[in-house]
């Protein structure tokens, strides 16, 4: 029993790592860079659903999600479209800049101490043995639809299908008449929406906010998106899910609980050494 | 006298420091084909880039159908009825042979031009009917060519221009290419060409532009050309 609860748990949280790492791994397929602030959105989502919170949470969730897409598209327009055809290094730093930038306004308007941020009182569902928190079966409910509805736009709908053109060579889908700019605009507030979501769901899980709260969980779904196969969008969903599964396992037993994140990384390593194009990724091959 | 329909004046594109074009001017009348051949390096694929705003240039005016596109953006041009099938065919691999040709539709909006659209370009490419569903980067080289010109035929183009489309095909497959091309203009487009195989190119030119290191160093009817000593001594190996 204790193990079934355990894999709700850690697919729970996998799903919420699956919705960051999608983020990060559109990005990076379609603009071709490391989008590291990716995770303060995660931080700035939180806190504006504290801003609106007053007002009702669901309100609160959609100002969230619709103040970070616009925030990921100002990031964007400003900071990296000048730097498109830049060296990745520059682009890479700018991205650690903006990342560094989010957080110190966060801390110069709500203080460095965390806040509480409670959306809802949820209870605990008990089934027999089984005791899994409501909350996580919402975030695992949500996260499912938000993958699958995000493959299905991908795979049918025309700007889906641009945006995979886009990712394999943007100079041909510029002369099928796709507006590259466009389609990487669309993939920025797309991967900041679900951020804001993913806030969602770890203020579900605990309820406290701070100015740098976004970095790990930034990092571990950079870590999944990896795993999976950077651009892969299936491979950010496994990714996810399964760096989920394993945090809560590992943090289930109490001997190697502490070494939780080190297991993680160490993962990652070790896969990269042995795949290093990720479970899903693809070598490219070039047909002349 | 025939509308021109593409008119290059006095192009310059350069590469930082390097001067790729250096003044070429040329133009295309309405249902022509016309070919720019030279050999590596001439300025050929810089030409096309150009000419469909992949690349801008430094000096020169391009027009189309008495537009200016010296400045308009690629994903603009092809809307205006000029496409470019660019070198090495850049299909989407991770797209079925389906999906890449509605891809090429991606600015018609005229549902009845799409489906003739389509069915004209399964009348000339069968191969492409029968492998609908396939992923694109199955096909074969000659499939994979065939896959880039029925793409373009999808924007519902009035002229298409062709970046080496023989380019790592067999003879035969050379040979039904040009075919291909021929079509075209049986179709009502007009067809810019750029070529390496100067003998093919020329046999199915009206007129034709021989680009050296960035400069047209020769011009005429293809007809005429194609007798031209220094023409053929440099070009057509004989």
């Amino acid at each position: 029993m204790e193990f079934l609860t355990t894999f709700v748990n850690g697919l729970s949280l996998g799903g919420i790592y699956a919705m960051i790492a999608l983020g990060y791994t559109m990005v990076y397929g379609i603009a071709k860079m490391l989008n590291f602030a990716h995770g303060d959105i995660i931080m700035v989502g939180g806190y504006t659903i504290l801003l609106f919170l007053a007002v009702n949470p669901i309100v609160a969730i959609v100002a969230s999600m619709i103040f970070c897409m616009l925030l990921g598209i100002v990031i964007e327009k400003v900071a990296y479209k000048p730097l498109r055809g830049a060296s990745p290094l520059a682009v890479l730093i700018t991205a650690i800049g903006v990342s560094y930038l989010l957080q110190s306004i966060s801390q110069m308007i709500f203080g460095s101490a965390p806040k509480f941020i409670v959306i809802a009182e949820l209870g605990i569902l008990k089934i027999g043995g089984l005791s899994i928190g409501y909350s996580t079966i919402i975030t695992l409910a949500c996260s499912l639809v938000v993958m699958i509805a995000l493959s299905l736009f991908v795979k049918f709908s025309k700007t889906g299908r641009a945006m995979v053109a886009v990712s394999e060579d943007k100079g041909a889908a510029q002369l099928m008449g796709i507006n590259v700019n466009n389609i990487i605009m669309i993939t920025f507030a797309i991967g900041s929406a679900l951020a804001a979501l993913a806030s969602v769901f770890f203020l579900l899980k605990a309820p406290t906010m701070s100015p740098t709260f976004g970095s790990l969980p930034g990092i571990k779904a950079f870590t999944a998106a990896v795993i999976g196969g950077i651009g892969s969008i299936p491979g950010a969903m496994l990714g996810g899910i399964l760096l989920g599964v394993i945090e809560c396992f590992a943090q289930s037993v109490p001997v190697i609980s502490p070494y939780t994140d080190a297991i993680e990384f160490s993962i990652l390593i070790i896969l990269l050494l042995v795949k290093p194009s990720g479970l899903l990724g693809k070598k490219r091959r070039e047909k002349v | 006298m025939s509308e021109t329909l593409l008119e290059v004046k006095d192009l310059e594109v350069c590469y930082g420091v390097i001067r790729a074009l250096k003044g070429i001017s040329f133009k295309v009348d309405r249902g022509e084909i016309v070919s720019l051949i030279g050999a590596n390096g001439a300025g050929k694929t810089t030409t096309l880039h150009t000419v469909t705003g992949l690349l801008h240039p430094a000096a020169g005016t391009i027009t189309y159908k008495g537009q200016d596109l010296t400045r308009t953006p690629a994903h603009k041009i092809v809307s205006m009825g000029l496409v470019h099938v660019p070198e090495g065919r850049r299909i989407f691999q991770s797209l079925s042979v389906y999906e890449n040709l509605v891809m090429g539709a991606y600015s018609q909006k005229d549902k009845a031009k799409f489906e003739a659209n389509m069915k004209l370009v399964f009348e000339l490419f069968p191969r492409l009917c029968e492998r609908k569903k396939q992923m694109a980067g199955t096909l074969s080289g000659g499939e994979q060519q065939m896959l880039a010109m029925g793409r373009a035929l999808l924007s519902d183009p009035e002229m298409v221009v062709l970046d080496e489309p023989s380019m790592g095909l067999s003879p035969l497959l050379v040979s039904e290419v040009f075919e291909i091309v021929k079509t075209f203009r049986e179709n009502g487009k007009t067809v810019l060409l750029v070529e390496q195989n100067a003998k093919k190119a020329m046999s199915i030119s009206d007129r034709v532009y021989v680009l050296e290191t960035g400069s047209i160093i020769n011009e005429g009817k293809a007809s005429d050309l194609i007798n031209d000593e220094s023409i053929k001594k440099a070009y057509l190996g004989e």
